[in-house]
């Protein structure tokens, strides 16, 4: 009787065994299957090079060297726990700053491992390599880092890379995974999803020791593809040397194209900062300072366009016909409208103006009667029309749209009537109205091209850009023309120091307050607050093949300080086009992009931070093999233009 | 002595069930190690099979009444022979365990298993009484502590913990009264906190990580939790011999030993585990129908004091595979890698034999 209990007791705890097996093999054999799998297979991502930025002769602008990053596999917490002093020390790196990327890799599953250093010096790689029995949980991840042109050059432009943000994640919809490193801006980001290639695995077993014993199935990483831009190197340097130590923006474009051949913004920022891992500190320190690097004042820049403005004030008059071409006033330096006095730049006036006059003079009398003569909305109409107080479209992220003021503007964004008063003001570019340099380039290059508004652009392409018409009548281009001719080339031309010899240089000088008399006696202050220089110039006089949009902040006079920068671009066109210069020779050494170094010094003594000297250290390069260096010449490299549709 | 003892009489399902075990066993080993420096190792579980097997056959051709007969001595021996690994014994693992026999090393305590098995099936043998004295109670209770307190000196909790099942179910069979078991059980209940204050720090850990896997990956519970995900990844039907990864890559702790049942597991699946569970079912109800027909109570005693003990054997080793319980260290029988352990079954093995061989006679 007591033996058959037993029996029964054995059969039962048996049976209870057995479905404990059931329980794990059967119900829960997924779960163990992926944890086996976890066990034994590690992945180490195979990172793919981003596409190189070329410029429009093929010319490497933006392009990537090996580098090594020290990854921290974290499949043992309890191990990484033991071993974080000693990683600490060997890398040397705090045991905090460790700890604090551990705690926010928490969210990540345990197998994917994390970057804890993002450059590996040869020292690190001889301490990963020489304790790989003891500290198993380090590994190397061969990445191709970004290699800007130093010293901020073209930053704005090319903008820079950096590791994707959860937002962004979120907004792509699955396609970034965390780590992944994306562009952050400028035609990084513009064009990442071609510029970023896709990520290889290679996934390995190891043992229970963390040795590698096997190879699983690679996927190699598909590389990026390189752009092809619209910039030529050669106009961008010339415009970026004459912009060092100035805060401002040069926008040079092909009218008939929209294609953008050089796009320049300082301050700048070195976006080599941000190709390895931009410390708190340094970027609050971009985003804090008053001078604002982090703006592209080529696109971002909204400010009054000074007597620039006239030019559309002159095409507005001559299209609308509300004005006859043969209007004439007497200029005596003032003139009273509304119960005002509104003063013209030139005190003692100046005399009997007509519009070729007023234009080649930058008589603001004339142009007070023009406006006061149209009202707002008329000059709103063509300002719309004519490319102002809306996006250009150029394939840049964070274009402004600048303001074209008007009536309803007016009343939506203030909920005030409009006076009568402010009209004169924007008959001079002044007040309300404000535009940016890519926005005065795309509005000029279609009124000199009989209203053919082409989308500035700068990746080069087979395509047309998209094209707006507006159309404009020959009689008015060739008023305008003219007009523009003589601010160049006329005696008592605003920018006649800027005349070019053999060259049909046409252009408009601009001079604009920052803030109105009112607001500056409200600020108190006048010394700060000088006037921005203008100056928009084309070439030649027919079939215009270049315009160069200029602005300097506080460089008060346009002619002085913003037109000798577009005549110098100007200059480098045809000096280029003509044979007398050879293009730049490029090179992908370590030193960046073929900056000489008069234009790297420069922008090392101007930027006067405590570690001053900075942009002359060349990141020390762990890739063991020696980086060859290779002439690349200006015929276009094999590598594809791309054809993206901008 | 000879009469009705042919070949005939042997219980050949049993040899059948523990050949088939055995068998299966030396296939894991060998797949299990053969890939490694281990690589062989199949070959020496072999020659110690063929040992048990050649003692099991002579321990069963000895009347086992000659062997109870000499209990007191074999007691006697016993206790020495575990004070003397106390003193000088080899010691693996930071535990003394071994003594050096013919060049081996032997491990006492599987030899003591044997001795309390026939210690204990003569002394409730000779309990003639119905209902179990307490007085004879305390007597087998004393006679199993005095072995286990020197095994737990070792320290060898697990042997210490495999020798109270054979106490337990004898004192069971023999006709506890309820009342007695319920204060035994209480009093092993208060005795508890007690023992968990003399644990090493090991065992302890043991427990608390058999509590609380996940909390300690690479501790013990990195043992539990690796033996769970080998198990578990094996799915129906396996991932096919020598295939196991886990067990392969030593991601499974001592896989040809303690847990070979869990390296089982992940290259034959459940289908494997089903298998190898009705082969060990199989054997405990063999054994058990051999007790039933012994030829007196001390055979019938013999029998289940074997039975007792490879039973928990059986139970605690596949329990802690699959993380039913902790860390033991206990074998599975006549699976796990190992001499003395496969002598020791082999001889208790023979010891059923022998009851089996004599249970016409007279």
């Amino acid at each position: 009787m007591r033996l058959t209990v037993i029996s029964y007791t054995i059969v039962g705890l048996m049976a209870l065994l057995l479905l404990g097996f059931w329980k794990l093999q059967i119900i829960h054999s997924d779960l163990y299957a992926q944890l086996a799998e976890r066990n034994r297979v590690r992945s180490i991502p195979i990172i793919a090079p981003r596409g190189a930025m070329l410029d429009r002769y093929g010319r490497v602008i933006v392009d990537n060297y090996p580098s090594f990053s020290v990854l921290l596999l974290r499949d043992d917490p309890q191990q990484v726990d033991r071993l974080l002093p000693q990683i600490a020390d060997g890398l040397g790196v705090t045991a905090d700053d460790l700890k604090q990327q551990l705690d926010a890799a928490t969210a990540l599953p345990h197998f994917q491992p994390i970057v804890i250093k993002p450059e590996a010096t040869p020292g690190d790689i001889a301490f990963i390599e020489s304790h790989r029995a003891d500290i198993p949980v380090l590994e190397m991840l061969m990445v191709h880092r970004r290699r800007y042109p130093h010293g901020g050059f073209m930053a704005h432009v090319s903008g820079y890379v950096g590791e994707v943000s959860s937002d962004q994640i979120e907004e792509s919809g699955g396609r970034y995974r965390p780590g992944d490193i994306v562009g952050k801006a400028g035609l990084e980001r513009q064009y990442n999803d071609h510029l970023m290639g896709i990520d290889g695995m290679r996934r390995s077993v190891v043992n229970s020791i963390g040795r590698e014993v096997g190879r699983l199935e690679q996927t190699d990483a598909v590389p990026g593809k390189p752009i092809r831009l619209t910039i030529d190197y050669d106009l961008q340097l010339v415009a970026e040397e004459a912009l060092v130590g100035k805060k401002g923006a040069v926008v040079a474009i092909d009218p008939k194209s929209g294609e953008v051949l050089a796009m320049a913004s300082q301050p700048s920022y070195d976006p080599n900062d941000f190709a390895v891992r931009i410390s708190k500190e340094e970027w609050q320190d971009l985003n804090e300072d008053a001078e604002r690097p982090l703006l592209d004042r080529a696109i971002q820049a909204q400010l009054a366009p000074g007597s620039v403005f006239k030019i559309l004030m002159a095409t507005a008059m001559l299209e609308s016909k509300a004005i006859p071409a043969d209007y004439h006033i007497f200029c005596p330096g003032s003139a009273e409208f509304y119960g005002r006095t509104f003063h013209d730049w030139k005190p003692q006036g100046h005399g009997d103006v007509d519009l070729h006059k007023a234009i080649v003079h930058s008589c603001d009398v004339f142009f007070y009667n023009v406006g006061k003569q149209l009202g707002i909305d008329r000059i709103s109409f063509y300002g719309g029309n004519l490319g102002l107080g809306h996006r250009t479209g150029v394939d840049l992220p964070g274009e402004e749209p600048g303001i074209m003021p008007s009536e309803s503007w007016k009343e939506k964004v203030f909920h005030q009537k409009w006076y009568p008063g402010e009209t004169i003001s924007v008959a001079i570019g002044q007040g309300a109205i404000a535009v940016t340099p890519v926005q005065v380039a795309y509005m000029i290059g279609g009124i000199i091209t009989g209203g053919r508004f082409h989308q500035p652009h700068l990746l080069l392409s087979d395509k047309a850009a998209p094209e707006i018409d507006f159309p404009i009548s020959d009689s008015t281009v060739e008023t305008v023309t003219e007009g523009m001719y003589g601010v160049v080339n006329e005696p008592g031309g605003t920018a006649g120091a800027s005349k070019l010899p053999g060259i049909e240089l046409c252009g408009k000088t601009g001079s604009a307050q920052v803030i109105s008399e009112q607001g500056l006696k409200r600020a108190g202050k006048q010394a700060a607050l000088k006037d921005n220089a203008w100056f928009v110039g084309f070439a030649p006089r027919q079939n215009p093949e270049i315009v160069v949009a200029v602005l300097v902040q506080g460089g008060e006079h346009g002619g002085e300080a913003a037109a000798p920068i577009a005549r110098n671009v100007v200059k480098a066109y045809y000096d280029k086009k003509q044979g007398r210069v050879p293009p730049q020779q490029l090179t992908t050494q370590a030193v960046p992009p073929g900056i000489p170094p008069s234009f790297a010094a420069q922008a090392a003594a101007r930027t006067n931070k405590p570690d001053d000297g900075q942009e002359e250290t060349v990141p020390t390069n762990p890739d063991p093999v020696p980086a060859k260096p290779q002439p690349v010449s200006t015929k276009p490299q094999p590598t594809p233009p791309a054809t993206l549709n901008p | 002595m000879n009469e009705g003892t042919g070949i005939r009489d042997y219980d050949w399902w049993l040899l059948t069930i523990i050949f088939g075990i055995c068998g299966v066993g030396v296939l894991e080993i060998w797949s299990a190690t053969h890939a490694s420096h281990l690589a062989g190792m199949h070959w020496k579980q072999m020659w110690w099979i063929a040992l048990g097997f050649g003692l099991m056959m002579l321990l069963s051709r000895l009347d086992y009444h000659s062997v109870l007969d000499k209990t007191p001595v074999l007691y006697l021996i016993g206790v020495v022979a575990l004070l003397a690994v106390l003193v000088v014994g080899h010691t693996r693992y930071g535990a003394k365990r071994w003594l050096p026999v013919m060049g081996e090393f032997l491990q006492v305590s599987e030899i003591a298993k044997l001795i309390i098995i026939v210690t204990l099936a003569r002394f409730f043998a000779e309990v003639r009484t119905e209902r179990l004295a307490v007085a004879d109670l305390c007597k087998a209770a004393v006679l199993t502590a005095v072995p286990i307190g020197l095994i737990l000196l070792q320290p060898d909790l697990g042997t210490a913990m495999v020798l109270i099942p054979v106490v337990a179910v004898g004192a069971y069979l023999a006709g506890i009264q309820w009342k007695h078991a319920a204060v035994m059980l209480l009093a092993a209940a208060l005795m508890l906190p007690i023992g968990w204050h003399h644990l090493k720090p090991y065992q302890k850990e043991r427990v608390t990580t058999f509590l609380r896997p996940e909390e300690d990956p690479k501790g013990s519970g990195y043992q539990i939790l690796q033996s769970k995900i080998a198990v578990g990844s094996g799915g129906f039907w396996g991932k096919g011999l020598g295939h196991g990864s886990q067990n392969q890559l030593g991601f499974v702790p001592v896989r040809y030993s303690d847990f070979i049942l869990a390296a089982l597991a992940e290259e034959l699946g459940f289908a494997g585990v089903f298998v190898t569970l009705v082969l060990y079912t199989a054997l405990l109800l063999r054994l058990i129908q051999n007790a039933q027909h012994a030829k007196d109570r001390a055979g019938m005693f013999l029998v289940m004091g074997v039975a007792a003990i490879l039973g928990f054997h059986v139970l605690v080793n596949v329990a802690m595979v699959i993380g039913f319980m902790p860390v033991t260290g206990i074998p599975l029988p006549l699976m796990s890698y190992g001499g003395s352990a496969m002598l020791f079954v082999f001889l208790a093995l023979g010891l059923v034999m022998n009851v089996r061989l004599r249970r016409f006679v007279n």
